[in-house]
């Protein structure tokens, strides 16, 4: 190949890496102004006086204060505590249950399958309103278990402010656990036979094999399961809405439905602002070390 | 797989035994899962009378679309009563254009991360990835004021831009990931035979695009469809998507509870994103586990 031909394909080459730039830069621009342009257009917010409107008068850290002053804010954390807690722990349980059930040459795999993993496709507004209408007091389980001879069932869980935050985790978990069975199933499929056969002609139980070789090997998976839930607690916030509403008072209120509700019920800007920081840091503190650790690891699937 | 079958150290009737409790615990947890969606399609075509005199479980006596109907062509959401139709359609218009729009956007971001890459390429992406983790409420004050100020307040339009802009991490995360496992020497080549940017990426990479594609339009599409954050913070009365028309029709507090057109109604919002998954339930799995798992 000639001199010139060479510049010339340099010269095309060089077109293509700056068309290459084109392409990306407008959703490169759209991340820096609603992303992360937002993110410190909030984290200003928290800082100010705004409270019906946006105002941008310095305040120093009083919101911060403010919010951790509020009764309903320390309900919503302990309230994110409980529901994320169980929530995580029970899918985390269902979904290695399942899978491992699954995992037994099942016939019809792929419809129980289906069956476990269809709660996933639907909005949470939809799971919330069917489980209101189950878990309803008059009409719902309670009548059931009534008409079914058990006279003294009461589950009035949803209309109780002690308990309604166990109601969505109920739902929660039903429109979750399958999909974490989803990830164990693919890993369960992953693990290396040779070592699991090895095992058994040494003579190892099958639940100690489970329990001592399949389980330990697949622990990447507990984590990255674990992220994903957590992330989704932290989240929440159509569910709770659709189900209890935050009720009854702010006794189910969430982090999430709190930052709503001061933002555009309350006319607290600037609360709303802070609570939205509060939640960012908590998602931050979750998946900054994940992701630090995966790009680390797995270098190759980047 | 490990299983008791390969392994068969268990003979005869323990076995069977075995094998019998593992279906029945199987069956059991499919009734689990089950059991909202049988009460729900149940309790919709049942009339209010036969609701209250029977229970969850029980089966219609008289089967009645009526509920339905009434979900579709007059529950109120809000002061207006023509049905959940109009939200129906809003969910359309507001979904339609924002997976096109992210899907295009995220493939030729992906093809330009991994086949074109520029000095600073991965820098670009972990910066657009970061997006897929925010919690939306961080964005949702800013995100009010702006759409505000350019006029799409309250509009299906603001809402697309929304969920582009929200969707864009994700796409390009799938399109990028995909990309990154086919070989480079398949543009290097078509590079030398004087093809451009884009004639490579509609000759060359488009063709052999579609799982990926598949992958992100049904990603994108339940997201979108789903979603009811957005919907309720940046739409009001008529613009609102069908979710939130939904949580409307539930939690009005006026008039007779009408539990069977809220199941009807709840049935009509979760019809389009289930059929996609019976339809494609493979390639939604795919997008669960790439938009989650990695990002």
């Amino acid at each position: 190949m000639g001199a010139s031909s060479s510049t010339e394909s340099n010269l095309m080459a060089s077109l293509q890496r700056n068309l290459s730039k084109i392409v990306v830069a407008p959703s490169f621009a759209a991340s820096l102004f609603f992303v992360y342009g937002f993110i410190i257009w909030t984290a200003w917010m928290a800082f100010s006086k705004s409270r019906m409107m946006p105002v941008y008068d310095w305040a120093g850290l009083r919101q911060y204060e403010r919010l951790w002053q509020m009764e309903r804010w320390h309900v919503a954390i302990e309230n994110l505590l409980i529901f994320g807690g169980l929530f995580i722990v029970i899918c985390l349980f269902l979904g290695c249950l399942l899978a491992v059930l699954l995992d037994q040459r099942i016939r019809a795999e792929g419809v129980l399958r289906t069956v476990f993993l269809y709660p996933m496709a639907l909005s949470f507004i939809v799971t919330g309103t069917v489980w209101k209408w189950i878990l309803n007091p008059g009409l719902g389980l309670e009548k059931m278990m009534h008409d079914l001879g058990w006279a003294t069932f009461k589950f009035d869980w949803l209309v109780n402010s002690d308990f309604a935050i166990y109601t969505v985790v109920i739902a929660a978990v039903w429109q979750a656990s399958g999909f974490i069975m989803a990830m164990f199933l693919a890993a369960l499929r992953g693990v290396d036979q040779d070592i699991i056969r090895a095992a058994y002609m040494d003579g190892a139980s099958l639940p100690r094999i489970y329990f001592g070789i399949i389980i330990p090997s697949i622990r990447p998976v507990f984590l990255s399961a674990i992220v994903v839930l957590a992330h989704l607690a932290v989240k929440s916030f159509d569910l709770v809405i659709a189900l209890t509403g935050g009720g009854p008072g702010y006794s189910s209120d969430l982090p999430a439905t709190f930052m709503y509700t001061m933002a555009f019920q309350r006319n607290q800007l600037g609360i709303s602002a802070a609570s939205a920081m509060m939640m960012l840091a908590t998602v931050m503190a979750i998946i900054v070390p994940y992701l630090y650790s995966e790009l680390r690891g797995g270098k190759k699937n980047g | 797989m490990a299983d008791l079958q390969t392994y068969g150290q268990d003979s005869g009737l323990k076995h069977t035994l075995l094998r019998g409790l593992l279906y029945l615990v199987l069956i059991l947890f499919s009734i689990y899962y089950l059991f909202p969606l049988f009460v729900m399609v149940t309790t919709s075509l049942k009339s209010l009378t036969e609701i209250r005199e029977g229970t969850l479980i029980s089966l219609p006596r008289v089967v009645t679309f009526d509920a339905w109907n009434y979900a579709w062509n007059e529950a109120c959401v809000g002061v207006e009563c023509s049905g959940i139709k109009t939200f129906f359609w809003n969910s359309v218009q507001m979904a339609v254009p924002a997976v096109l729009i992210s899907t295009i956007l995220g493939a030729l971001n992906g093809y330009a991360l991994t086949k074109f890459r520029f000095k600073g390429a991965n820098i670009v992406f972990a910066m657009l990835l970061f997006g897929c983790f925010v919690p939306f409420q961080v964005v949702l004050l800013p995100m009010s004021v702006t759409l505000g100020k350019l006029g799409i307040a309250n509009s299906t339009t603001g809402l697309v831009l929304v969920h582009v802009v929200y969707g864009l991490c994700f796409t390009t995360l799938f399109f990028r990931n995909y990309y990154v496992s086919i070989p480079d020497e398949l543009v290097k080549a078509a590079t030398i035979d004087g093809a451009g940017f884009f004639t490579i990426f509609w000759r060359i990479i488009l063709p052999i695009s579609g799982p990926i594609i598949v992958v992100s339009i049904i990603w994108q599409f339940t997201q979108i469809w789903n979603d009811f954050l957005f919907g309720a913070s940046f739409s009001s009365g008529g613009s609102a998507p069908m979710t939130v028309a939904l949580n409307n029709i539930v939690n009005t507090t006026t008039g007779v509870k009408q539990y069977n057109v809220d199941m009807a109604a709840a049935l009509l919002t979760g019809l389009p994103t289930l059929l996609v998954y019976v339809l494609a339930g493979k390639y939604f799995v795919r997008g669960l586990t790439a938009g989650s798992v990695k990002g």
